[in-house]
């Protein structure tokens, strides 16, 4: 558990957060400029805070009131820049190996997993120059992992990266989280990257806290979409899939009913993540015969909210909550109130395989 | 080579090549401490540091070289001292030829240090620290390496500079064959007497070689640089 309360002044804002994070991957996340990295800067040591204190598993990391402050390299901070930052004159396996040259650690097996976890085996010998933008981040993680942190820190480690890239690399994210149950601590402006990969968020504006809890509370949490947008404000949900039927849809279970999505490439029984946007779901009081979208799930309304984007319907949905965004309108012509309960037409489109994430966090660890 | 050159000739060559050598290994670990501060940190004094490292490069030598001869002669303040504590003499002294020619070639290799190292991006080494490296490992692993072609380019002009110095160490040293004729005071003292002019001509040409050479070979460190910064 990293608890991190931190105040620091910059010229032209002030820094003043405070939250814990808890095992899993926690991101940080708000707006450009808002003070995320300041924030992974000072739990790693790099940036010294005007005050506060930053602990990470009982391991006192800076305290201000005492002085004390650990130089970054005895923090055992796992850190993935933005820009990879591999040593230019080094090659790939020294890129990799250089932070055991340190801890003293030589984990064959474990360098072995983790060059075949991030396919960057054929990529040994080679110098970073000679890699491309996903394969250079690739290597900055496994040397990150491979110095054997304590917490991975990542700095939008997929922002350089084109769309391709990214999809490239997320994957190897989520085997990461899943596989090796490293706490990361992730930075990121994007939502959908945030709704795939984390389990807990918390969120930054202005150098504050503004909220923090576990993902699928923070997302379906209508306050703070104002600060998603329209166009990302959405809950996850989990689901498992059951089956892959004839006419290759998948068939997949969640708390409240079934889902029909364009084939999953999952094995059975996978459990995978949705995203389910607001604006892709409608309300309808009885349940609609005769419509094309496959998915209808039953809910309950469990609050409304007036917010700049129009009105948010918070909906409970065999205990996970979903969003749905209509018009004021809508809302007083269906007479919508808290308990009501209600059936959500889901847009077939709306459970794409782009929003989709791996399997639940928490989950095995590799022997 | 020993026919071509007389034995006096071949005798202030060897010298020059000492006193050279000898003038640029020893202010090396100078050169790169003071390139490091000046390219890194923030102190009180930095710009005054940077005035008095460069300040032989534009004084005259012979001002320079008086200035030594005042402070390191043996009644000067530094010399005065050095002599009784630890009977080490420079005035007249071969090593004070090295001496001279170190404070001349030094502007030079902090120069060529200093640029080498604001090269190195302070990313790398940030990630490297993130990595478990402290800060002297950090240097001897990211920094060092990085600049190391920077530091050979230095260390070339600084020499090719200590082994053309000529004002300073007839002023501090004088000429005195074999303890400070260096080859460019033996060329100035061929030439002074008659018939010397070919001694003086052969010890050109031989400067003239080890000059082109060292520039060469500083040219190609330097892209030497360029290339194992950007990456190879």
């Amino acid at each position: 558990m990293l608890s991190v309360a931190i105040r620091h002044h910059f010229p032209t804002f002030t820094l003043d957060a405070a939250f814990e994070a808890p095992p899993g991957v926690t991101a940080l996340f708000g707006r450009s400029g808002s003070g995320k990295t300041s924030i992974v800067n000072a739990v790693a040591g790099l940036m010294r805070p005007d005050a506060g204190r930053i602990e990470m598993d009982g391991r006192l990391l800076s305290d201000s009131g005492t002085g004390h402050f650990l130089p970054p390299h005895r923090r055992g901070m796992g850190y993935v820049f933005q820009e990879a930052r591999l040593f230019p004159h080094l090659t790939v396996r020294q890129n990799l190996l250089y932070g055991g040259w340190f801890s003293g650690r030589r984990d064959r097996a474990g360098f072995s997993r983790i060059v075949e976890m991030l396919g960057i085996g054929h990529l040994l010998t080679r110098r970073p120059v000679a890699l491309s933008g996903g394969e250079r981040q690739r290597v900055a993680l496994g040397r990150a992992i491979l110095s054997d942190p304590r917490l991975l820190l990542m700095d939008e480690p997929l922002a350089a990266l084109d769309e391709a890239r990214k999809a490239e690399i997320l994957p190897y994210l989520e085997r990461l989280r899943d596989e090796t149950g490293l706490p990361i601590l992730y930075v990121s402006h994007a939502p959908a990257e945030i709704a795939r990969l984390a389990t807990n968020i918390v969120l930054v504006e202005g150098g504050r806290v503004i909220g923090a809890g576990p993902a699928a509370r923070i997302l379906s949490d209508p306050a703070i979409a104002p600060v998603l947008g329209l166009r990302e404000t959405g809950a996850i949900i989990t689901a498992r899939i059951e089956a892959h039927e004839a006419d290759g849809l998948t068939r997949l279970g969640t708390a409240t009913g079934t889902i029909f999505l364009p084939h999953v490439e999952a094995p059975p029984r996978s459990v995978m993540r949705l995203r389910i946007l607001a604006q892709d779901v409608m309300i309808a009081l009885d349940r609609p015969e005769r419509i094309s979208a496959l998915n209808v799930l039953p809910a309950v309304v469990r609050d409304l909210t007036e917010t700049d984007i129009g009105m948010l319907v918070r909906l409970d949905a065999g205990g996970e909550a979903m969003l749905a965004r209509i018009t004021r309108r809508s809302a007083s012509a269906l007479a919508l109130e808290p308990g009501k309960p209600v059936h959500a037409v889901l847009k077939a489109v709306s459970l794409a395989p782009g929003s989709i994430g791996g399997a639940e966090s928490g989950g095995s660890t590799l022997p | 080579m020993n026919d071509w050159l007389s034995p006096d000739e071949w005798q202030a060559v060897a010298l020059s090549l000492r006193v050279s050598a000898v003038a640029v290994l020893a202010s090396l670990p100078f050169a790169l401490l003071v390139a490091h501060a000046l390219a890194r940190w923030r102190f009180p004094g930095r710009g005054l540091l940077n005035v008095l490292v460069h300040l032989p490069l534009v004084l005259p030598p012979v001002v320079t070289g008086y200035l030594l001869l005042l402070t390191f002669g043996r009644r000067g303040l530094v010399g005065q001292f050095l002599d009784q504590q630890l009977g080490m003499v420079f005035a007249f002294r071969w090593t004070g030829a090295a001496l001279a020619a170190a404070i001349m070639g030094f502007p030079l290799m902090v120069r060529a240090i200093r640029l080498a190292i604001e090269a190195v991006d302070p990313r790398l080494e940030q990630a490297a620290s993130t990595l478990g490296a402290h800060r002297i490992w950090v240097f001897a692993t990211i920094t060092l390496p990085l600049i190391l072609p920077g530091i050979l380019a230095g260390t070339v002009l600084g020499f090719a500079k200590a082994f053309g110095e000529f004002g300073a160490t007839i002023t501090f040293v004088s000429n005195i064959p074999g303890q400070t004729q260096t080859l460019p005071l033996a060329i100035y003292t061929f030439l002074q007497v008659p018939g010397g002019e070919a001694s003086a001509l052969r010890l050109v040409l031989v400067a003239v070689a080890i000059a082109t050479g060292a520039l060469l070979l500083s040219e190609w460190l330097a892209r030497a640089v360029a290339r194992r910064i950007g990456g190879r």
